[in-house]
């Protein structure tokens, strides 16, 4: 995954602050955040729950303004909705009218993309995550996990640098959801997009990132940078090494042992799961 | 073959019910034919306007008056349902107007109408327009606020435009909603039609009451015009309903 060191990182922010006002009161949500990351790589952000992770997600997208600070990917800065941030929403978000195909063709067909060139792409992006035989499929005669899948198959199809996921897992049941971490990794593999994440599950970000993001809560800022050094391609057993027990333990006292797992880690509850069929070769 | 039984028997025997308790109705009261015909006179005259072509012309009338009340009320309907639903400076400033409107009976106002634009297919269409729009706003406005948040901040996050939002997610995502409202207008657009004829005029199942119980007085008639209005009303309703269904199949 290491080329060459590319001259401005896939996202940097920069002072980044934001509020909203609650019952006329302003409440601040970002208390200026700093955080430069690499490209092509993951980053999972953890953080208490309402620390806002979430909004976070929306202001590096775009949805969302900030009320200071900076947002840049790849050098150049992103002052609202941008085909160069894929965002993937906690719940799928189909359009529950349209076939697979014609919700991952949807951005395209936005962008203006002509019919017979969007459904292509849409049918190469089915592929990708393992939904050839379901383009005909309505949203409603799939699995909660096939719609998610769809719904990060969409936010691939402007070729976004950035793919934002925020718990795009959490609907899921726990061995489910292990399946799905390690076939997110192996898309990522293949596209190199880089990846930032929001999860609460600090064996998930572990398993997934180079970086996991502790935020503190509200106002947000960066309360710990925690580099995971496992190797990749990673295994579901990777999760039992005594590394992984110390960097829990590490991301568990930043957070103060606010996470849904915290428990599971301490147990060393964490991987025990592993299906060999789903490991990337 | 026994589930087409079972959706066709229940309504038969409840229809036999109907007819049996206004026949023994006739019996029971002794009632003449100018005061409660029976339905099997009630038929009889039916078959034979039929036959004679007494209802063609009037019943042409009607449906024309609906159709065109129906298209432009419903048409003019929809998007103003969308702007109320979009627009907090619309809904405040027409909402007052709307509701008061509706409060006023159309039977009031149908004199007035015939009184400035004759009673005609114009003036006849206005009132049906009238009856149609109140509904088809306000389910059009309901349906479209309705719509998920989500969606559209999905949307949002590919840049859609305004009008990629409307044709694209508003509309479809309003729709069986929408197409609810048109279920309501269709049946009011019947009983506006029949309304603005009382008014006056040539020709239309509302005239044709009107001479069934005045200068011809044939009650057997009149109730034969009842029965083809309810086949309309039914009918039209139908129609609705196998569009809404083509709808919500593709949704």
């Amino acid at each position: 995954m290491s080329d060459a060191q590319p001259a401005a990182p896939a996202i940097r922010l920069a002072g980044l602050r934001f509020g909203f006002a609650v019952a006329g009161r302003p409440v601040e949500v970002l208390g200026g955040i700093d955080l430069d990351v690499e490209r092509q790589s993951v980053i999972a952000l953890v953080g208490p729950n309402g620390c806002g992770k979430s909004t976070l997600l929306r202001v590096i997208a775009g949805l969302l303004h900030p009320r200071d600070g900076t947002v840049e990917v790849e050098g150049r800065p992103v002052g609202g909705p941008d085909p160069r941030v894929g965002l993937v929403f906690q719940e799928p978000r189909l359009l529950p009218w349209r076939t697979a195909l014609t919700n991952v063709a949807f951005p395209l067909e936005l962008a203006g993309q002509p019919r017979t060139e969007r459904e292509a792409r849409s049918h190469a992006l089915l592929g990708l995550v393992g939904l050839r035989d379901w383009a005909g499929a309505r949203p409603a005669e799939l699995s909660g996990g096939m719609r998610q899948r769809l719904a990060i198959a969409r936010a691939l199809a402007l070729e976004p640098s950035v793919l934002l996921l925020d718990e795009p897992f959490s609907a899921l049941d726990s061995l489910t959801r292990e399946r799905f971490n390690v076939e997110l990794l192996r898309l990522w593999e293949r596209i190199g997009t880089t990846i930032v994440l929001v999860t609460h599950s600090i064996s998930e970000a572990i398993f997934l990132a180079d970086r996991v993001v502790v935020l503190s809560p509200r106002p947000a800022v960066v309360a710990a940078d925690v580099p995971i050094d496992l190797p990749r391609p990673r295994r579901m057993a990777d999760l039992d090494a005594a590394v992984v027990s110390r960097t829990a333990a590490e991301i568990r006292a930043q957070l103060g042992g606010a996470t849904d797992d915290a428990f599971a880690v301490a147990t060393g509850d964490v991987g025990r799961h592993d299906e060999p069929e789903d490991e990337p070769e | 073959m026994t589930i087409r039984r079972e959706r066709i028997v229940p309504p038969l025997i409840a229809f036999a019910g109907f007819l049996a308790t206004w026949q023994a109705l006739v019996w029971l009261g002794d009632y003449p034919p100018f005061i409660l015909p029976g339905p099997l006179v009630v038929a009889q005259r039916f078959v034979e306007a039929c036959a004679d072509g007494t209802f063609w012309p009037h019943l042409v009338t009607t449906l024309g008056e609906i159709a065109v009340g129906f298209t432009v009320g419903a048409a003019a309907a929809m998007p103003t349902g969308y702007v109320l639903a979009r627009s907090r400076l619309a809904n405040r400033v027409m909402s007052p107007y709307l509701v008061a409107a509706q409060a006023v009976p159309i039977l009031a106002l149908a004199p007035l109408i015939a009184l400035w634009f004759g009673t005609g297919l114009l003036s006849r269409s206005i009132i049906v327009a009238l009856v149609v729009f109140f509904p088809v706003a306000i389910s059009t406005m309901v349906a479209v606020r309705g719509v998920d948040r989500r969606l559209l901040e999905m949307a949002r996050s590919y840049r859609v435009t305004r009008r990629q939002r409307i044709v694209l997610v508003e509309i479809p995502a309003a729709l069986p909603g929408i197409v609810g409202g048109l279920r309501i207008g269709i049946t009011l657009a019947v009983v506006g039609a029949i309304v603005a004829e009382w008014t006056g005029g040539e020709q239309g199942l509302g005239v044709l009451i009107n001479l069934a119980r005045g200068s011809l007085f044939d009650i057997p008639l009149l109730f034969a015009t009842l029965v083809l209005i309810a086949i309309v009303g039914i009918a039209l309703y139908g129609a609705v309903l196998l569009v809404e269904r083509r709808v919500v199949a593709r949704s």
